[in-house]
């Protein structure tokens, strides 16, 4: 037996937008996320040159080198739009919490030798800046990029930039009894200890980048593959007190990081199959900033584990090994 | 020694802008090419104050649970069939107006945010500004959530990306935009931030939003209320941009004030439409455009403005003159909707009798005066199966891109021209506010995509009516003309037969 409310049954004249169904192929019921993103951004028609890039008009697909034909192709597999992305990270951000309340409560930073707190405050306290320089990267590829399916989930990935660097000022936080010493003492390590002198220097290279594609593929197969996944994978090694601690309270950075490359995968992957030249375009920026995080992670993999750079290494090849299964040639 | 424990604000700042560092292997100016050549001189921006204080654990955390709330409203009242419950079949034309000119302005603020996010040297305003691309994306997508129910019944709303990129009285609102997308990124602020999220939010949104609640729309209520949390947050950004730079060097107060004067003429021209929205397309009015500029501008306006003199800011530039077309602008605006429906996306009707008494009520000074008899005329001319459609093409406005219909300020029988040369080329306008912003920009101003003039010249699908709204994607019959008549008006009038068939 099942209960059955009876309702009024209205006939619905469409399904969907008329833009959405020419996409779909028929007037069908589309999704939240296809109604949300597809043909969003204004093609056409546009009144006046931006002052400030006379060159363009503000939304122009000239201003990266790769072509596409339809930008609203490279499609978000999680079919985030605000709401789905909003609900999505405060589910994974109450399981941080309940982290950053265990070891609060156990007092597992608090009781660290000063020794370890020094090490996690020089090695990896610093790289709650370069989160804030990837949070400006994906902040200009937003703006700067083409289609909504492309810019809205950059303009997430800086939010969750943004609150990975948060997550990490936290620790620092907690270590120092919320007086902000170690992250000061961090910021200084960012600026001048030789350990993060070579991913300083690349984030800031990264945040002259004009051409937002090529942009792109610096921050996701560069920051996000080789630094970002050194710094993560090599917490329980590289600080045998905390180790543990640190990386339930980067719990989060684990699983953004899966969401995440679903998503760039797949972005990189449909802008390389769509041409030759695209495909040898990103190759070329693939390999160049993959060496490029290589090199400027070498010195902090050495600091981080003592292992003269070669878990850097192994992270670049890695990341190499990942972009050709994007179809690059690495 | 303990050192001391981080103040609130302290422990923000180390979570926001103490994330910024001084480059050195790149210069600042290379990193943040856009924001020297607008003349507006920051000497410090740690100056600046917080507007207000979230994280993003925060910020995910309550948007997460506003959008589970939304969604389930959204949810049953397609289940139960909301668009049913309506005032009336005329009220959905007020949210094709919607879909078609301001939704799409959301996505424009969203982009435009993430610019002044990134390229503003200030770290805690690049977070401010983050947020709010966050926010403005959010409005977008969940107005087309809210409103793509009413799509599946009602005509007008399908093509709504495209109609905003092409349709002749959509280009206000986006050329709106768009000058304020191409403007630098402290002029962009200004407009978007102040001008138009705080001095006349409350002239555009709460209409909109208590139209619908007055007129059983929940579903769109319940996005306004829904949003309200957020715009309150922009308005606060909003008033501390304009206070931050006129803060920070008496230089900028002659820049700031041009702002005001302009994107406050620009955004009072665009909410034209507003005007005629509450005045002749709400079945349940609210209350009258008069009554709401008084409130919403005459006197929360002139109080802003009064706390803002201490900065040596004044009212903007013809504030007087906006408020004395207030007793015109919607008559003026529906008088010319009426006339071009059949080349528009949606719907237009003549005010009823009660209608035209409750207008007359608003708007003693002006209503019986001078646009009853045009409305009785109209009126009386349909009876007679004479029923008055515009045929030509409107010359429009240089600036605003609204037809050249307003009046003299004072002498509402004369209708107001203004132009301007130059490089040799004569240039029309509808007013002395939209002639000073040309004047002052003119490169700007003459790339304008005016659609009459496109239309002219060969470049919107033809040189017919039928051709041209083809291109437009209006469905002739359909999308166009009366609401009398209209398959709009055929459905409204079955669900409500169907009503009261099941009452008896």
């Amino acid at each position: 037996m099942s209960v059955q409310i009876k309702t009024v049954d209205l006939t619905p004249k469409r399904q969907t937008f008329a833009h959405v169904a020419r996409r779909l192929g028929g007037d069908k019921p589309a999704t939240r996320y296809q109604e949300a993103t597809l043909d969003l951004q204004a093609t056409e028609n546009f009144h006046y040159k931006p002052l400030w890039e006379p060159q363009f008009w503000q939304y122009d697909t000239r201003k990266t080198a790769v072509v596409m034909a339809d930008w609203y192709k490279p499609l978000d597999p999680r079919q985030y739009y605000y709401g789905s992305y909003n609900i999505a990270r405060a589910n994974m951000q109450s399981a941080g919490e309940r982290n950053f309340t265990f070891v609060e409560e156990r007092g597992l930073l608090a009781t660290i030798s000063d020794a370890e707190r020094a090490r996690v405050t020089s090695l990896l306290l610093p790289v709650r800046h370069l989160h804030w320089g990837s949070n400006m990267n994906m902040a200009e590829i937003c703006q700067r990029g083409y289609g909504t399916a492309v810019t809205a989930p950059c303009i997430f990935s800086a939010g969750d930039q943004l609150g990975m660097a948060q997550i990490v000022s936290r620790i620092g936080l907690a270590l120092d009894g919320q007086t902000g010493a170690c992250l000061a003492a961090a910021k200084q390590g960012w600026m001048s200890n030789p350990a993060w002198q070579g991913v300083r220097q690349m984030i800031e290279d990264t945040l002259v980048q004009r051409d937002w594609f090529e942009l792109f593929t610096a921050q996701v197969l560069g920051v996000n593959e080789v630094v970002l996944k050194l710094v993560y994978g090599a917490l329980e090694q590289a600080f045998p007190e905390s180790g543990l601690a640190l990386a339930m309270l980067t719990g989060f950075m684990a699983d953004w990081a899966a969401d995440e490359t679903r998503w760039s995968d797949a972005v990189l992957k449909t802008v390389a199959a769509e041409s030759e030249a695209n495909k040898a375009l990103i190759s070329g920026w693939a390999e160049r900033w993959i060496a490029r995080a290589v090199t400027a992670a070498e010195p902090l993999s050495a600091a981080l584990l003592g292992d003269h750079g070669a878990a850097a290494r192994a992270a670049g090849d890695a990341a190499r090994g990942h972009g050709r299964k994007l179809g690059l040639a690495l | 020694m303990t050192a001391k424990k981080l103040s609130l604000k302290q422990r923000y700042e180390f979570l926001t802008r103490d994330l910024d560092w001084e480059p050195s292997y790149q210069s600042a100016d290379d990193i943040y090419p856009y924001d020297k050549f607008e003349g507006i001189k920051i000497k410090d921006w740690s100056g600046w104050e917080d507007p207000f204080r979230l994280t993003m654990d925060s910020y995910w955390k309550f948007q997460a649970e506003k959008e589970r709330k939304l969604y389930a409203v959204i949810d049953a009242f397609a289940q139960n069939n909301g668009q049913t419950g309506v005032s009336d079949g005329r009220y959905i034309n007020v949210l094709k107006v919607f879909l078609t000119g301001i939704s799409p302005e959301e996505y424009q603020a969203h982009r435009g945010f993430a610019f002044t996010g990134r390229h503003l040297r200030g770290a805690g305003t690049r977070v401010a500004c983050q947020m709010q691309s966050l926010d403005e994306l959010r409005h977008v997508q969940t107005q087309i959530h809210t409103i793509s129910h009413y799509n599946k019944y009602f005509d007008g709303m399908s093509e709504f990306p495209i109609q905003h990129d092409r349709v002749f009285y959509l280009s206000v609102p986006k050329s709106f935009f768009d000058d304020a997308r191409t403007a630098g990124p402290f002029e962009f602020m200004v407009a978007v931030g102040f001008a138009f999220e705080y001095v006349l939010t409350n002239l555009l949104f709460v209409p909109f939003m208590s139209g619908a609640a007055y007129n059983g729309d929940m579903s769109t209520v319940t996005f306004g209320f829904s949003a309200q949390s957020d715009e309150s947050r922009h308005m606060t950004l909003g008033i501390e941009v304009i206070k931050f730079l006129l803060e920070q060097h008496p230089d900028n107060l002659p820049i700031v004030q041009r702002w005001v004067d302009k994107w406050f003429w620009r955004g009072f021209r665009l909410l034209g439409i507003v005007a005629a929205m509450m005045d002749y397309m709400l079945p349940k009015k609210v209350m009258s455009w008069k009554e709401a500029w008084d409130i919403y501008f005459v006197e929360a306006g002139g109080a802003l403005f009064q706390d803002l003199a201490r900065y040596g800011l004044k009212m903007p530039k013809y504030a007087d003159i906006a408020t004395e077309a207030g007793e015109h602008i919607s008559h003026q605006n529906w008088g010319l909707f009426y006339q071009l429906c059949h080349v528009a996306g949606f719907h237009a009707w003549m005010p009823d009798a009660e209608h035209l008494d409750w207008l007359s009520a608003k708007y003693p000074n002006t209503f019986d005066k001078y646009y009853r008899p045009r409305f009785e005329m109209w009126a009386k001319q349909e009876k007679e199966g004479k029923r008055f459609f515009f045929n030509g093409l409107p010359q429009l406005c240089s600036c605003c891109q609204l037809p050249m219909l307003y009046t003299e300020p004072g002498d509402p029988t004369k209708t107001c021209f203004r132009s301007s040369v130059f490089k040799g080329t004569r240039y029309h306008f509808c007013s002395d506010g939209c002639k000073d912003i040309f004047d002052g920009e003119p490169e700007k101003y003459v790339q304008s995509w005016l659609p009459v003039n496109q239309i002219f010249q060969g470049n919107c699908g033809g040189a017919t009516v039928p051709e041209v709204l083809d291109w437009y994607k209006i469905n002739v019959g359909v999308d166009n003309g009366d609401y009398v008549g209209s398959p709009d008006e055929a459905l409204w009038n079955a669900w409500t037969a169907q009503r009261f068939s099941e009452a008896s």
